[in-house]
């Protein structure tokens, strides 16, 4: 007998004795009442962290978005003024683009090659475990430290990059300041600091294929190629799938190495929805328009979460991953 | 099936391999060994083309300048006030919620645990402009409560914890129950010695993850003495009207080192932790 079913027998067993003293009775409700409060009491504080650190804000700048507001005038009530003007900027087209190519190249690259290093590095040698706690050192440090160190290197005058491209006979490449090159810059920084955590959860995911697949695949002769795409690839879709919409997310809140290594530039090339927010916000102080490009990050987020849990529901392989 | 293959491609197969493997090296070690030469440089040595790839002589006074340019050990304070400050609030405001989702039926907890479940993937970088607003409103940039307080608890180890306490098998908490122990002991003296790898994993990633932020401290405050370590280091990006690598590379070398130090000690955790932190 469970041990609720056993209180249940003895509330009911009480009545039948004589008339219980008042104190008692109180007593016994106020415990019922201590005992019902229990879960509230126990989620509360995370609960009202959240609310007032999280659902407010978000609320709060919606509101925001439609409003004009320079942080000391009065705030004028302009309905979706904001994001009319948001449309009918030029920068604002530039911005999203950098953005969504950023997140694309990043997210894209990223995904490959750590496909391949994974498979390369999927057995547990200890080379391959050293190689596998190389690539992973970038992602535990900060960005701060790996956009500097990036930032010496694609020096255009005293950089090791372009010392290093002078000994292989090309010309240098001004990494940062060259309008045409800056954005692949950044997104080589990117995938150069995020890959290792790419690389260790798709070979943890491989790990976790089952081996008899591979020894059937074997004695059917089937090709190391065909065997990655037949078995490999379906088997780690599941931690796949999580992973892009993880860099995903990652790659559309990106501002920190925007500022460090670049400041948006040169000529907006690099400047990226975040920073964008960050520039309107904390430089002109059009609290309104900033508002209005963050509801628009929000959606972006909230349609990749539920694309993904809605592709997610509709999978039938799910359950073996990781 | 390797046994099949012939001697020659085998071989090939191997100088292949090593020249891979060397190449993945050096795409991750170089660059930390570029900075860490750096900061041993001096400035003449630092713009010298063709660059140097030894020096003969460390210039340590490059950590001296770092020192006299931006408070490093008041910062260092900051940065660890903000990280352990958040861990604490975590610890108090996570593994309640935890274990009243995983092990309560209660009215609307549903819906705590679906809203909890939606904050977590809302990032700083979403809720930093209306954060800031709702702080300086109320007096609080430049505090530590405004760099601690918005982090207080964390959905991610909320939903990783309830997991972990789910699995606790019902009759240990009858038997608990039993001996009349009342919920606050049940958790404390039941679930979390038996949830020790998880919070101990969630603890290593909060850590990691809180140490390193740029974003929130650089927002949220305008002042040195709050300000965290990554935020100081960058204001060493101009030292005397002008970049200074040999001395960007020194502070970057004191903000990298402890991380590395820990991650050389601890890397199977730290790895087995992020991954778990893919897992799902």
């Amino acid at each position: 007998m469970g041990n609720r079913e056993m209180e249940k027998a003895m509330d009911a067993y009480v009545p039948l004795e004589l008339p219980m003293p008042k104190a008692v009775a109180i007593q016994k409700l106020l415990r019922r009442a201590a005992r019902a409060a229990t879960p509230y009491i126990m989620v509360a504080p995370a609960i009202l962290t959240l609310c007032v650190f999280v659902v407010y804000p978000i609320l709060y700048m919606v509101w925001l978005s439609a409003y004009r507001w320079d942080m000391i005038g009065p705030m004028v009530y302009v309905g979706f003024g904001n994001f009319a003007e948001l449309f009918s900027n030029p920068d604002f087209y530039l911005v999203m683009g950098n953005t969504f190519k950023f997140m694309f190249l990043t997210v894209s690259v990223s995904i490959v090659l750590a496909l391949l290093l994974a498979v390369y590095l999927k057995a547990n040698t200890r080379v391959n475990a050293l190689l596998r706690s190389f690539i992973f050192v970038p992602y535990v440090i900060s960005m701060v430290s790996v956009a500097f160190i990036w930032a010496w290197l694609m020096n255009s005058e005293y950089g090791l990059l372009n010392f290093m491209l002078g000994k292989a006979g090309m010309s240098g490449v001004r990494w940062l300041e060259d309008a045409g090159v800056a954005m692949y810059s950044m997104i080589i920084v990117a995938v150069w600091k995020g890959l290792g955590y790419n690389v260790i959860i798709l070979v943890s995911a491989m790990h976790a294929i089952p081996n008899q697949l591979y020894e059937a695949a074997a004695l059917d002769n089937t090709r190391p190629l065909r065997a990655f795409f037949r078995i490999t690839l379906p088997m780690i879709s599941p931690t796949l799938f999580f992973l892009t919409l993880m860099n995903i997310i990652a790659a559309f809140k990106v501002f920190d190495q925007v500022a460090l290594m670049t400041g948006g530039g040169p000529v907006n090339a690099t400047n990226t929805l975040v920073f964008d927010i960050y520039q309107f916000g904390f430089k002109f102080y059009q609290l309104g328009y900033a508002s209005a490009q963050g509801v628009l990050l929000m959606l972006l987020i909230a349609v990749c979460t539920a694309a993904y849990f809605g592709a997610l529901s509709r999978r039938v392989h799910y359950g073996g991953g990781a | 099936m390797r046994v099949q293959m012939p001697a020659f491609r085998r071989a090939s197969g191997g100088a292949c391999r090593t020249a891979v493997n060397f190449l993945i090296f050096a795409v991750f070690f170089i660059p930390f060994y570029w900075m860490f030469l750096t900061a041993i440089k001096n400035l003449g040595q630092t713009l010298q083309t063709p660059p140097t790839f030894w020096v003969a002589r460390a210039h340590w006074e490059n950590f001296n300048r770092v020192f006299e340019a931006i408070p490093f050990f008041s910062m260092l304070k900051n940065n660890a006030i903000m990280t352990f400050g958040i861990m604490i609030c975590q610890f108090f405001t996570v593994i309640p919620a935890a274990y009243a989702f995983a092990r309560f039926k209660f009215k609307g907890g549903g819906f705590l645990f679906g809203l909890t479940l939606a904050t977590m993937m809302i990032p700083a970088q979403l809720v930093f402009l209306p954060l800031f607003l709702m702080f300086s409103k109320m007096g609080m940039v430049n505090s530590y409560a405004s760099l601690i307080l918005p982090w207080a608890t964390s959905p991610f180890a909320i939903f990783m914890l309830r997991q972990a306490f789910k699995q606790v098998p019902q009759e240990l908490i009858e038997a608990a129950k039993l001996d009349n122990a009342n919920e606050w002991k049940i958790i404390f003296k039941l679930m979390l010695p038996i949830a020790r790898p998880t919070i101990i994993t969630l603890g290593l990633i909060t850590f990691i993850l809180n140490w390193n932020d740029y974003f929130w401290p650089f927002v949220l405050t305008t002042d040195n003495t709050v300000r965290t370590l990554p935020v100081g280091i960058t204001s060493l990006n101009i030292v005397d009207g002008g970049v200074k690598y040999h001395i960007l590379m020194a502070g970057n070398l004191l903000l990298v080192a402890p991380v590395l130090v820990v991650f050389l000690f601890a890397q199977k955790q730290i790895i087995k932790a992020f991954t778990y932190m893919g897992g799902k």
